[in-house]
């Protein structure tokens, strides 16, 4: 029945289909809004998961087999054995450029190969040598490079531990909880439930390989802080999960998500990162099957008095976190990022993963959306409007209801019968467009996409080796393998101009639905034991969506011959997806606690190398009341992809409907964003040449400031803007943490002077959207606010300079042609600025 | 601009635009030309701050309101003026100065951006004048329309309201009827019920002396029956092999038990058992037919079971019917039977049960003579008096759709009173709409499919100084997560009344565009004061 609720939920076929699924409907919603979490599986309902977590804390029953050691000048090997089974495990360990250790466990004779995840990484990461310092029969210490880091293998029980000097900073298998299910055959040993084979509701996944699940706990003495794993709709400081479910990774289209809980939603990022004033590391767990993260802490449940007592006594323990990962397949292949700052942590990641791809500069602009603009008059009437209400912006997008029938690269005869003239009309006011591609297509002998996929073998199969149908849209509908290069080469040669009709080079593209979603499907996804040529969906589950965004990409480059940057916004990701283009936090609803959860939704995406990220502005299900669409336009001009969006089935939206009033706040809020346009490009040139991300929790720029380490409702862009937006309805003011004791910062609309280190009471009305400069920093600014970004390309900037006490400022200015790769040939402007002693110099 | 104490120095840094030397300084229009006198220092035209004449379109902002640079992009808050000849002339935000966009039609809003610019404003002159030519001549044709639908829904508001007097004279003759009837129907109904109900009395006690005789009738024979050793007495003994008649059914009749039933006694004579009788005869099974359950007899577990969860669920209370005994109006129970279709048909033990009771006491006698004449008399007055009800009833539903037609507001001079009850159509690719105007809109898929609504007469809803320029019709079929739908109908003046467009803007809020010459405004004359003369 899920399937049906979610065709429901975007009320596709609501008005042909009449009173049969109307039926339906007061089944699927009765009446409430929340998630239907009956058809997501909780950690009990997930057999390997049940099986893993229901091993306890204790020693581990693997012993690390010294004689076996191998130490090459890039690694070392080592054999585990788990002295209840006598299976023999393969460690490997390598030390990488840029202070990050590696480590993989896999079987050492599996029964056949287990997966391991290509084309996340950027490149085989480059190692350093790795030094012997000492070893005797309990163990070996290695040399972790210059910074007296070491790391301490111990035999019996096998455990690793990092340390530099008399810190421990992270420990594996401490708590005993590795755990390695190794392949074998079904009659060799008691089955358990859920070994074999697997029912959740009315799907049964047959699990040919049987059990395959692998686990590690981490332990991180003196953490009380850690971050990242999105995507989950939940606060920026993770929680423990102790009471209830681990935090899910597990790539699924989540119908009307909850708030504050660890339930999966559209991606995952397994990444996690931990922070105490003293130092920042990160955790990249690289597998792509479904996942669970397991958080406890020693002192998650003391209150402020308890600790303080514990200190005043001398008698606490040090704060510890303790992290527990879960995987269904694959192997172990852990990344340590160990920091210690947390610029160091993102440039570790980006050093594996690749940075933020730096976008065209229009598309840092505003987007109008909706599902759906009906047709071409509806697409030049609202363009129309925007001009009308002097209001810029740079692209207007088209959902599903633009294809003809829900086939992808094609448009609707009727409403869309000439997209080069509606395209061309865009184009002449500088402005471009986004038209969905979706990756399941239509089974229809009359659909060109179909019939090429179908004919090259590229669907993805069933277990018993036939194509996989689900049903999605358009009806049933096949999935391409994308996991196969041949297969996304392909996708990509489907976006030339000369295949792609009535494409043009201003119109970019949007993937949905990648996760993949299917309707019909076990969660709304795709069975387990569908294959991927030799792999299970299992195993590659999660990667499904970053290569749908990957081939998508590349096809935007390659129809303009690798001269022009595309842009291309998915809905699914992985660890990597940032090198393909924006995400966004998928189907959220015009409430007040959805406006609030898109700074720390967005900023644990920040976090794990995923800049450009937004929510949709107004919500997408449900009508929002006006003053929290104007709320949601302030806030989202201060967030990195700034789209609004609506329901196919809620009333109009467009700034302008709402009364002069409300028109003049929205305009206001855009036209902020306009004029910050030049300094967002250089932010996000900043993200792609370093991979620091664009939106900063507080705490990555004053890490050292207990206060900042939870703060969700307010963030950084770059160093040097704060915003504190309103997501209060009725809010008469807001408290802002302006943070730095030695800082000051300047209200951008007033220049009022105010002191870090305070928490500063701000009045607020409607128009209000407290942002602050730091002092200290140079910003560059447009002030000539045009139709779009690109109209304003000659236009001059304006530099802010703000002061600091000591009455000097710095900053720097990118300038490219916004569009091309030709940045990457260094042709690019890109200055520093400092003012000193009442002369601004620039170098 | 300004600098802001030395925190904040907001610097220009890059760009800057050539001062083209004109008869005004550019876009700046003919009426504001006075304030902007060559090497005379400018007074920003809020009076806010005086700046030097060269600092006029000099690329940078000086005064709030944006009036030193009206040729140029500089001011967030400028106009930039566009003589347009041969056009008419337009201010455009300062923004599009130079944006690369073309906006007016002269060209001059594109000075120095390289884009390639043609002047249209001739083309776009001839255009608009062919066009309002085109308007007027169809707003002259449409007036004249106009006036003949007023003048037609004058008489027509005549001619109803008329009829309405007509309607209202001839309904108070109609009251008076219905109500001479009534009385004549009443007086005709009393002897008639008190006929009926003497006949019905006769019959009850009729059915109660044959009850009685074969009660009897058969007491005595289960006496026989039971008497075995044919004493004239019923023993203790020969009452215990009838087990089914052990008082606690809790299958040991025990002697005890018995002699309770013989009150105390142990055998007791034909006379006494007259009393037992009443005890036992509920309960009582024939030797003959053991195996059977007699009437009256609890039915079997099973069928129980049927009859009473149909009672509890299938009926509601009032619905239960009443003991058989009781239920002599067997016409009426049918009947009822009938109306309540919804629920399923009785269990069919019961319906047995019935027959079998119909059976004993056999159908109700026909009616004598006497009794039956009257009842025909009353049935005539009801009749007649049904018949006179109806035709009031109708009358009155003329006079409510008339007076609802007079009060309708077609129009100041009711214009629009001749699209009440037509219908209009439109026929798109997939749908035929259906303009019902003051009644209904719906949309029917054109290859099958049913109606839906989109909208029931709501109100008129144009803006306040012409209110009657835009319907709404409103409380259609409801839409999923959705309001229900709607339909705004837009009038323009036109010399034929047609449905020209139909558009769904927002989900399940449609948008209709209708022509009538209702909507047609007595024409301006077309040629006073073209604005393109202003600045030729």
């Amino acid at each position: 029945m899920s399937w049906m609720c979610s065709v429901m939920c975007r009320g596709l076929f609501l008005r042909r289909m009449g009173p049969v699924l109307l039926v339906w409907l007061a089944v699927c919603l009765g009446g409430t809004w929340a998630v239907d979490k009956g058809n997501f599986k909780t950690c009990e309902q997930s057999a390997f998961c049940k099986r893993q977590r229901a091993i306890k804390p204790g020693e581990s029953p693997y012993r690390a087999l010294l004689e076996t050691m191998e130490l090459t000048n890039t690694r070392l090997t080592l054999q585990l054995i788990n002295d209840n089974n006598k299976v023999r495990l393969l460690l490997e360990l390598y030390r990488l450029q840029g202070n990050i250790t590696r480590v993989k466990i896999n079987e050492l004779k599996p029964l056949k190969p287990r997966y391991e995840v290509p084309d996340v990484l950027i490149r085989e990461p480059p190692t350093e040598p790795l030094s012997l310092l000492s070893q005797d029969e309990n163990g070996v210490v290695l040399s972790l490079g210059p910074e007296s880091q070491r790391v301490i293998v111990s035999a019996r029980p096998f455990r690793l531990d990092i340390v530099e000097g008399r810190d421990v900073l992270m420990s594996l298998n401490s708590r005993g909880l590795l755990g390695f299910e190794h392949l074998r055959m079904q009659e060799e040993e008691k089955v358990e439930d859920g070994m074999w084979e697997e029912t959740f509701k009315s799907h049964t996944d047959s699990k040919p390989n049987g059990p395959s699940a692998v686990s590690l706990d981490f332990s991180l003495p003196g953490v009380e802080h850690v971050y990242g794993i999105p995507e989950h709709a939940d606060t920026l400081k993770l929680k423990t999960t102790d009471s209830g479910d681990p935090y899910r990774l597990y790539n699924l289209d989540v119908f009307q998500y909850e708030l504050y809980n660890p339930m999966a939603l559209y991606g995952a990022v397994p990444v996690m990162l931990a922070h105490n004033a003293q130092r920042t590391t990160g955790i990249f767990w690289l597998n792509a099957a479904e996942t669970w993260v397991d958080i406890s802490s020693n002192t998650a449940g003391k209150t402020v008095f308890g600790k303080m007592l514990d200190y005043v006594q001398g008698s606490s323990e040090t704060p510890q976190t303790d992290v527990r990962w879960i995987s269904e397949s694959g192997i172990i292949d852990v990344f340590l990022m160990l920091g210690p700052t947390p610029r160091e942590v993102f440039s570790q990641y980006a050093s594996l993963t690749g940075t933020q791809a730096f976008p065209p500069l229009a598309s840092l602009g505003y987007h109008q959306c909706r599902w759906n603009y009906n047709d071409q008059e509806d697409v030049r009437s609202v363009d129309a409007g925007f001009d009308e209400h002097d209001i810029p912006y740079d692209f207007i997008w088209l959902d599903i209801e633009h294809t003809d029938g829900k086939r992808y690269f094609t448009w609707d005869p009727h409403k869309f019968a000439s997209p080069k003239e509606m395209l061309q009309g865009l184009m002449d006011k500088k402005r471009k467009m986004v038209a969905i591609v979706d990756p399941h297509i239509k089974i229809d002998t009359n659909y060109k996409i179909h019939n090429e996929i179908s004919s090259r073998g590229f669907y993805v199969k069933n277990k018993d080796g036939g194509d996989y149908e689900g049903w999605c849209w358009p009806g049933s509908a096949g999935y391409p393998d994308f996991t196969r290069p041949d297969m996304r080469a392909w996708w990509a040669s489907q976006f030339a101009y000369d295949q792609y009709e009535g494409a043009m080079e201003n119109l970019y593209t949007w993937n949905d639905m990648n996760e993949p979603s299917v309707f019909n499907g076990p969660e709304v996804t795709m069975h387990k034991d569908a294959l991927h040529g030799a792999w299970e969906h299992r195993d590659v589950h999660n990667l499904y969506g970053i290569y749908v965004h990957m081939a998508t990409a590349q096809g935007l480059i390659e129809r303009s011959g690798g001269v022009e940057r595309p842009f291309v916004l998915t809905r699914a990701f992985f660890a990597g997806s940032q090198r393909y283009g924006a995400v966004w936090t998928g189907d959220n609803a015009a409430e007040w606690d959805h406006l609030k959860i898109s700074i720390p939704m967005c900023l644990s995406l920040s976090l794990v190398g995923i800049s450009f990220c937004g929510a949709d502005v107004g919500g997408f299900f449900k009508s929002p009341s006006t003053e929290l669409l104007v709320r949601w336009y302030q806030t989202g001009a201060y967030q990195p992809f700034f789209r609004a969006h609506a329901h196919l089935d809620t009333p109009r939206r467009e700034p302008w409907l709402f009364g002069p009033e409300n028109t003049a706040l929205i305009r206001e809020a855009v036209r902020q964003r306009y004029t910050f346009l030049p300094y967002w490009y250089q932010l996000f040139y900043l993200a792609y040449h370093t991979g620091e991300p664009v939106m900063r929790p507080l705490w990555v720029e004053y890490p050292q400031d207990p206060a900042t380490f939870a703060l969700d409702d307010e963030f950084l862009l770059g160093r040097d803007l704060l915003v504190h937006p309103v997501t209060e309805e009725g809010a008469r003011g807001v408290t802002a943490y302006l943070p730095g004791k030695d800082e000051v910062w300047f209200d951008i609309h007033t220049f009022q002077k105010h002191n870090g280190g305070q928490n500063l009471y701000i009045p607020v009305t409607m128009s209000s959207i407290p942002v602050f400069q730091r002092g200290g920093s140079i910003i560059p600014r447009k002030l000539r606010v045009r139709r779009s970004s690109a109209c304003m390309e000659d236009d001059p900037y304006t530099l802010y300079v703000a002061l600091n006490n000591q009455r000097t400022a710095e900053g720097e200015l990118y300038i490219d042609d916004g569009h091309t790769f030709n940045y990457e040939k260094k042709e690019f402007i890109h200055r520093r600025f400092s003012f000193s002693n009442n002369v601004l110099s620039s170098v | 601009m300004v600098t802001l104490g030395h925190f904040v120095l907001p610097l220009l840094l890059l760009g800057g635009a050539i001062t083209v030397e004109v008869q005004r300084p550019r876009g700046v229009p003919l009426s504001k030309r006075q304030f902007y006198e060559e090497d005379k220092p400018f007074t920003c035209l809020d009076g806010s701050r005086t700046v030097a004449f060269d600092r006029v379109n000099d690329d940078y902002c000086d005064c709030p309101d944006g009036s030193d640079e009206p040729g140029t992009a500089a001011c967030p808050n400028g106009n930039f003026h566009c003589t347009n000849a041969g056009f008419r002339p337009a201010f455009i935000p300062s923004s599009r100065v130079n944006d690369g966009i073309c906006d007016c039609c002269d060209t001059t809003d594109e000075y120095n951006s390289g884009a390639d610019c043609q002047n249209t404003c001739r083309e776009m002159g001839r255009k608009e004048k062919e066009e309002l030519q085109k308007l007027a001549e169809i707003a002259e044709e449409g007036f004249l329309l106009k006036k003949q639908l007023i003048q037609e829904a004058k008489h027509g508001l005549e001619e109803k309201k008329t009829k309405l007097e007509d309607f209202q004279k001839n309904k108070k003759d109609l009251e008076a009827n219905v109500e001479t009837l009534r009385t004549v129907k009443e007086a005709a109904e009393q002897p008639e019920r008190e006929a009926k109900e003497r006949h019905l009395k006769a019959w009850e006690e009729q059915k109660a002396a044959i009850r009685l005789e074969k009660d009897r009738a058969r007491m005595v024979e289960v006496l026989l029956e039971l008497d075995d050793d044919a004493d004239g007495f019923v023993s203790v003994a020969e009452l215990q092999s009838h087990s089914e008649l052990d008082p606690d059914s809790d299958g040991s009749f025990t002697e005890a038990e018995a002699q309770g039933l013989l009150r105390g006694m142990d055998k007791v004579d034909a006379v006494v058992f007259e009393t037992v009788w009443n005890n036992i005869k509920e309960k009582y099974v024939s030797e003959s037919n053991a195996d059977i359950p007699p009437p009256g007899e609890t039915p079997p577990d099973e069928t129980r079971d049927i009859v009473s969860e149909n009672d509890s669920e299938n009926y509601p209370d009032e619905d239960i019917p009443e003991e058989e005994e009781d239920d002599d109006d067997e016409d009426d129970d049918e009947d009822d039977d009938v109306d309540d279709g919804d629920y399923k048909a009785p269990p069919t033990t019961r319906t047995d049960e019935k027959k079998k009771d119909d059976d004993d006491d056999g159908p109700m006698p026909p009616y004598d003579q006497e009794t039956q004449a009257l009842i025909d008399a009353a049935q005539k007055a009801r009749d007649e008096f049904n018949e006179a009800e109806k035709a009031l009833r109708e009358v009155e539903d003329q006079i409510r759709n008339l007076e609802k037609e007079i009060s309708f507001d077609f129009g100041p001079s009711s214009e629009f009173a001749y699209l009440y009850s037509q219908c209009y159509e439109l026929t798109t690719s997939e749908y035929v709409y259906r303009l019902c105007p003051f009644n209904k809109v719906s949309q029917k898929p054109k290859f099958g499919g049913s109606e839906t609504s989109l909208g029931t007469w709501g109100k008129w809803a144009g803006p306040e100084d012409n209110i009657h320029s835009v319907m709404k019709y409103e409380n259609g079929m409801g839409c999923w997560q959705g309001p229900s739908r709607s339909t705004t109908v837009k009038l323009t003046c036109g010399k034929e009344t047609v449905v020209t467009s139909t558009s769904e803007p927002s989900r399940c809020e449609y948008l209709m565009e209708f022509t009538s010459p209702a909507i047609c405004q007595e024409p301006a004359r077309f040629d006073s004061g073209h604005p393109d003369h202003e600045e030729l």
